[in-house]
């Protein structure tokens, strides 16, 4: 019996997550978008620390000007508060209902296309009845309704996003699913003795997820908009500072003080600018096609 | 007369692990009528080949480092992408491994062969269409009138590589490349095709290059053969001199290695013979023969030089020719 | 692959139907019928072919065995269990004895999954031998299929065709099966390549004495590694008979059909074109013709065939065929 391996071509093992990340790394763009959000972390995690003014506080003349004074570097709002002070400290907000809706709606999507595509049959017929209900409701409209019942609080803001969105994530899953249920290593993983519990979350589901991720991170950037949406027609937490509600807030001055809107409007379009970058390059990260080049 | 003549064919390919050198100097030459068989494992370069001839390698990452291609005397090698598009379908046509992936889904089978017609010779679409129907009827199509408004996915395997031969054949090309075009199709359905090639080389004078890794199908159907191992024509001659007396090692373990059917089967079976390891990696090729680490035969000078192809001596014609220090014939010098 | 006969009947397949389709919650479908009574027995430590065109049901059979895909009705007979019936945790535990080799090496692998882990998964999961010796078995089982040890740590991706093959019988050898099936374990690779695989299972075979059901399109393959072999098509057995006889003698026009259409390398190319030629393709397993299913391509097809369908016949002794116009 021969050894069917000559010495020389002899790899070392590269783990399918190490492969995406090499390819990641060679798209300037998502370098990119990472940093951006990088860097957002960082500021609205320790920047409140570093620049500690409270951004609730009335500090200077309401509606002043950038650059107008060293104790409000950005200009203030319509009550003379901080604006700076906003911008360091809503992003924890924004980013939180960003993540929570987003982790919502993952975990929804994947636990229903999961158990339609890997049941089939009856299981998917109900399951999908369901998600097309939830489909044809207008998201924006259906999210106000349950904000308006419950107090605009974070949690509520976060649960009615993610109740909203998702139908699309789970009929990605589901499609996953049935694709990979009808690979042969699970039929293998049938032979060897798995159980449908293993099948479903240890063998197909991690397989599954390269999809997954991608949507969950465009999702981020999708929730993160909504959220700003919800806040400028009057419906997000008054006593927590967020990028959104500066916005909900200055609406009326925009004409006049052109710095109270677009400055936390820049926010948001940094962050969801990162984020698709991001999604983007993860995309091309898991296709498997760009990855032997 | 020559129709078609490749001579020192180079294609290169950049990769992330460096140059590499996909066809390294092929020398191919094809008369009318006539059928050359180009056998290899996946990655030896055989479709590459087939590529190169039609002008569709891709660039960037491929590029013709070298060699000339020509079509009845006219240099295509360097054609620009306007003339490769006139040359293919009116003088070469193409089919492929699996017919579904390369017939558009959305038209009938008659538009499509028409369409062809209509883009290569200007016919009006009525005449195109009759002409589909007409070309449906001469690879066997049953009801060809009915066929030809059928879609791709109502049609069998073999249907649809019949399809694919009309359009590639619906110009009249003088060459026409089969790229694997049994490899997807059931037994029967592939002793159909090969019926149908043949018959198209012996009525119309269509000269066929046949790429496959299946020996057999070389033995049945092939006038002239072509073996080939990493980018490189290691033993070339007629099908019958190749055959019958293989003086290549990588051509002996090809044929060896794959159990042929017998009519009568002994009763005794042993094992087969087996070609060691794996095809190398084109970046990795060093200064000798590409075989070597998998032959049996190795000598000191195989891991030195590249064998070249050198007639081999005591055959019929010269046809016969070989690329290896160690063939019977030469053992004795090394 | 010994010739000589052991326990008889070691597997028993006893008129096996799969039927896929038919009614659903929110509609109805048609009735494909994949595989439609088939019966056979192999001998222990024998190789048992089946052979047939794609639609034949022969993978349907393969998986129907393997509990994989539903049976509609019929047994399935291992060691004297009819593992058709087991449901649930009887099921999980007699699948020890019987393992699957696939086609594809590229989609049988979990490609998250290193090589050490896919052989150790089985150990696991069916609790063979103590946790403590399985690296060992694993490495063992590595060995044994010429795979070096430390070629466990790699990934699926980083293996070849013919080396994710081994990888996938070192994963079906695991739970010491006795019956292990192969669907088309060689068709997906390359030519040199298919030898190293082919001569690996027999030697695994002498080792170990497994029993094979080999499915296969491939005359020359089958005639190499079978014992038995049994033709199909259209989900239907048409012949079946020991190696030796039903190449030197095969009396289904399907049989001679097929054997007739495989390119030879010594043929005599000028003689071709007086070969026979099957005609068309094989009618569609939805709507299935009343008499004989191959009478619509078959060239001596006569009124009779049309009505009735031919029942399998042992016309010599074991050589069964399913044609009214065969004769010993």
């Amino acid at each position: 019996m021969t050894i069917a391996e000559t010495p020389h071509m002899e790899p070392r093992p590269e783990h399918p997550a190490a492969q995406a990340w090499r390819v990641f790394r060679t798209r300037p763009a998502a370098l990119f978008g990472l940093l951006l959000l990088v860097v957002i972390g960082v500021v609205s995690i320790i920047g409140p620390s570093v620049y500690a003014v409270d951004p609730f506080e009335i500090v200077w003349a309401p509606l002043t000007a950038p650059f107008q004074t060293p104790t409000a570097p950005l200009g203030t709002d319509y009550l003379g508060r901080d604006i700076l002070a906003g911008l360091i400290i809503g992003g924890r907000a924004t980013l939180l209902v960003g993540l929570t809706a987003a982790l919502i709606t993952v975990s929804i999507g994947i636990f229903i296309g999961a158990f339609s595509g890997y049941y089939q049959g009856w299981v998917d017929d109900v399951f999908m009845r369901i998600t097309e209900f939830f489909q044809v409701l207008p998201p924006l409209l259906f999210a106000m309704v349950l904000v308006t019942l419950f107090s605009p609080s974070l949690v509520v803001i976060a649960l009615s996003i993610g109740i909203v969105s998702w139908p699309a994530t789970a009929r990605l899953a589901r499609a996953e699913f049935m694709r990979i249920r009808g690979l042969e290593y699970v039929s293998a993983g049938r032979s060897i003795g798995a159980r449908n519990g293993r099948l479903i979350w240890r063998v197909i589901l991690p397989n599954a997820l390269a999809p997954l991720i991608v949507s969950a991170t465009l999702t981020i950037g999708i929730a993160i908009l909504f959220e700003a949406g919800l806040s400028f027609l009057g419906l997000s937490d008054p006593n927590v500072m967020s990028w959104g509600l500066m916005i909900g807030g200055g609406r009326q001055y925009i004409l006049d003080a052109w710095w109270v809107v677009t400055l936390p409007g820049v926010m948001i379009f940094m962050t969801v600018l990162g984020v698709s970058l991001v999604g983007d390059g993860l995309n091309d990260a898991f296709n498997p096609k760009l990855r032997d080049r | 007369m020559a129709v078609l003549r490749v001579q020192d064919l180079v294609v290169d390919f950049a990769t992330r692990q460096g140059n590499a050198r996909v066809l390294d100097h092929i020398s191919l030459e094809i008369d009318e009528g006539e059928i050359l068989g180009i056998v290899g494992e996946s990655g030896c370069g055989k479709s590459m080949t087939a590529l190169s001839i039609m002008g569709l390698v891709p660039s960037p990452p491929g590029n013709i480092t070298a060699g000339s291609i020509k079509l009845d005397e006219r240099e295509i090698a360097g054609a620009s992408s306007e003339q490769m598009r006139t040359i293919r379908g009116n003088e070469i046509g193409m089919i492929f491994q699996e017919p579904m992936s390369s017939l558009n889904p959305v038209f009938t089978v008659g538009e499509q062969i028409a369409e062809s017609v209509r883009l290569h010779e200007g016919a009006d679409s009525r005449a195109a269409f009759a002409r589909a129907v007409e070309m449906l009827q001469a690879v066997g199509i049953p009801e060809p009138e009915k066929r030809a408004r059928a879609y791709p996915h109502e049609l069998s395997g073999g249907m649809r590589q019949r399809v694919m031969i009309a359009i590639a054949l619906a110009c009249n090309p003088r060459v026409l490349i089969a790229d694997e075009p049994t490899t997807a199709l059931d037994t029967t359905v592939q002793a159909q095709i090969f019926d149908l090639l043949e018959e198209l080389q012996k009525n119309r004078g269509t000269a066929i290059v046949l790429i496959t890794h299946d020996m057999g199908a070389v033995a049945q159907l092939a006038d002239k053969i072509a073996v080939m191992y990493a980018g490189r024509i290691v033993e070339t001659g007629a099908v019958d001199d190749v055959l019958s007396n293989p003086r290549h090692p990588y051509t002996r373990g090809l044929i060896a290695c794959v159990p042929h059917l017998q009519v009568k089967p002994t009763k005794q079976r042993h094992p087969l013979l087996e070609i060691p390891g794996v095809v190398p990696s084109l970046t990795e090729l060093g200064e000798g023969c590409a075989f070597s680490p998998r032959c049996d035969r190795m000598h000191s000078k195989c891991l030195q030089h590249q064998p070249v192809l050198e007639t081999v001596p005591d055959t019929g014609d010269n046809s016969h020719r070989v690329a290896c220090w160690v063939t019977e014939a030469r053992a004795d010098d090394v | 692959m010994s010739d000589q006969i052991g326990e008889r009947e070691y597997l028993s397949v006893q008129e096996l139907k799969v039927h896929f389709g038919g009614k659903s919650l929110f509609g109805s479908g048609s009735i494909v019928h994949a595989v439609d009574g088939v019966s056979f027995d192999i001998a222990k430590g024998t190789t048992f072919g089946i052979v047939g065109e794609s639609g034949s049901g022969k993978t349907t059979t393969a998986l129907a065995i393997m509990r994989l895909t539903h049976i509609t009705s019929g047994a399935v007979f291992l060691d004297g269990t009819n593992i058709g019936a087991l449901q649930g945790e009887a099921l999980r535990q007699a699948r020890c004895a019987f393992q699957i080799v696939f086609q594809d090496p590229y989609s049988s692998l979990n490609p998250r999954q290193r090589a050490f882990d896919i052989i150790r998964d089985p150990l696991d999961l069916m609790d063979v031998g103590k946790p403590e010796e399985r690296a060992e078995m694993v490495h063992a089982l590595l060995e044994q299929v010429g795979l070096r040890p430390e070629q466990g740590a790699l990934f699926p991706h980083q293996f070849s065709g013919g080396q994710r093959q081994r990888i996938g019988l070192a994963r079906a050898l695991a739970t010491k099966p006795d019956l292990i099936v192969c669907d088309e374990p060689v068709s997906a690779l390359d030519v040199a390549i298919q030898a190293q695989i082919l001569n690996l299972m027999s030697r695994l075979q002498k080792e170990l004495g497994l029993t094979y059901l080999f499915i296969s399109h491939d005359l020359g393959v089958v005639q190499h590694i079978c014992d038995e072999i049994a033709v199909m098509y259209l989900g239907q057995i048409v012949e079946r008979a020991d190696r030796m006889t039903l190449f030197s003698n095969p009396m289904h026009p399907y049989t001679k059909a097929l054997l007739a259409s495989v390119p030879s390398l010594h043929a005599d190319r000028k003689n071709r074109a007086t070969r026979q030629r099957l005609k068309g393709d094989p009618p569609s397993p939805i709507n299935l013709p009343k008499g004989c299913r191959f009478a619509s391509r078959c060239p001596l097809a006569q009124e009779q065939c049309h009505q009735m369908s031919p029942p399998l016949r042992e016309l010599e002794n074991g050589h069964f065929v399913s044609c009214h116009l065969a004769d010993a």
